[in-house]
């Protein structure tokens, strides 16, 4: 079996404090794993280091090709909604659509709320064709019907044979493995 | 990618507030003749080497907005996640700042040689050293823009870091040096793309 994210061993250290060492993780085509852990374990930095933004400090990752989902909305705040995420992904109207975004593609990203940045953001990986997603809390700033959304996302991806690296501290929609920071 | 990335950077230098480093240029020009006194002879000799500083002073205006709101947004670390490695998208939008910077200048230095009394032949030196001359301030600028990006006053550091470092282009530019001042530029361009993406990914944390 291949897959999609793998950790051999793997040590991260941030600001000369180290957060966890001889990792071993391993996601293959359909599975979901949940990182949890109290705040200030390293979960986001865990996300950002199978991401490859951030180095580990010894061990070896290996990863395919991948879309982040973290606070950063990455849009410009001067463009609608539709072209500001066209800039990522040629055709996004899909994603938005099963963000319930659909409505809002012709409002600058400056105007929305948090919660419809948080959708926007998800429809952003929603719309790469990457076989592997990170989402750092996905749920944050989330409604019910947000929340709700986000978990027919997910089935779809695993269905499509995608693996999904999430970290939050509350109860993602679905079946996860889970993984413990900081215990 | 890299074709969007420009088109888009050059966007938001033009929507965002291209028209700045120009009116500053002017306006530096024209308190000249009101602090040395409007002596034809005098301003036409200082000329040149007046448009010089007025230019490197209005390159460190749009320094703050080159990089910081992209790293604080994610914008850079989605580039680098697209495939664009950071060195690339320094190159990106040093041309893309070129673009927003480069001609107002040159168009500003037309009235601001008028005002200090330059003569045509004059005017054409300038225009030509400073058509070269902000390829590199624009280099520069993204460079210093990134190794200042996230720090604390980074504004006046960057005043700071820049303006020696551009001391060369205004010694080759003020003396019409051209071949010195196009060599000068040339580096500076080929060189600041390495600086900024070093920055760019030592920033990431």
């Amino acid at each position: 079996m291949s897959f999609l994210l793998r950790f051999e061993k793997v040590a991260l250290r941030r600001g000369g404090r180290l957060l966890f060492e001889d990792m071993d993780l391993a996601l293959g085509q359909g599975q979901r794993l949940q990182v949890v852990g109290p705040n200030g374990t390293g979960k986001s930095s865990l996300i950002r280091l199978a991401a490859g933004l951030l180095r580990a400090a010894s061990g070896y990752v290996e990863r395919s090709p991948l879309a982040l989902a973290d606070d950063e909305p990455a849009l410009d705040r001067d463009l609608p909604l539709e072209r500001a995420l066209g800039f990522w992904e040629g055709s996004p109207e899909e994603a938005m659509e099963s963000l319930g975004l659909g409505h809002l593609a012709s409002v600058p990203v400056r105007l929305l709320s948090s919660g419809q940045l948080k959708r926007a953001t998800l429809a952003r990986v929603a719309a790469s064709r990457a076989p592997l997603w990170l989402l750092d809390e996905p749920l944050n700033a989330l409604d019910a019907d947000g929340a709700d959304r986000l978990g027919k996302v997910i089935d779809a991806h695993i269905t499509n044979g995608g693996a999904i690296l999430a970290a939050s501290h509350q109860q993602l929609p679905g079946d996860w493995r889970r993984l413990e920071l900081g215990a | 990618m890299i074709i969007d990335l420009i088109k888009r950077d050059s966007r938001r230098g033009f929507t965002g507030s291209a028209w700045l480093p120009a009116a500053f240029f002017l306006l530096v020009v024209v308190l000249m003749p009101f602090a040395v006194g409007p002596d034809a002879r005098l301003l036409g000799t200082i000329g040149p080497g007046v448009l010089w500083v007025a230019a490197l002073t209005a390159a460190l205006l749009p320094i703050e907005r080159l990089i910081e709101p992209d790293r604080a947004g994610g914008v850079l670390d989605q580039l680098w996640l697209h495939g664009l490695a950071d060195e690339t998208v320094a190159a990106a939008k040093i041309l893309a700042h070129w673009v927003s910077f480069g001609p107002l200048i040159l168009i500003a230095a037309i009235p601001g040689a008028a005002l200090l009394a330059l003569d045509f032949p004059q005017l054409v030196q300038v225009e030509i050293g400073l058509a070269v001359g902000t390829a590199g301030l624009a280099a520069l600028a993204v460079a210093v823009s990134a190794v200042t990006a996230g720090l604390p006053r980074a504004g006046a550091l960057a005043g700071l870091l820049l303006l020696p470092l551009a001391v060369p282009l205004l010694i080759f530019g003020a003396a019409n040096a051209l071949l010195l001042e196009t060599a000068t530029s040339l580096f500076l361009v080929a060189g600041a793309p390495f600086v900024a993406g070093a920055a760019i990914r030592a920033s990431r944390t």
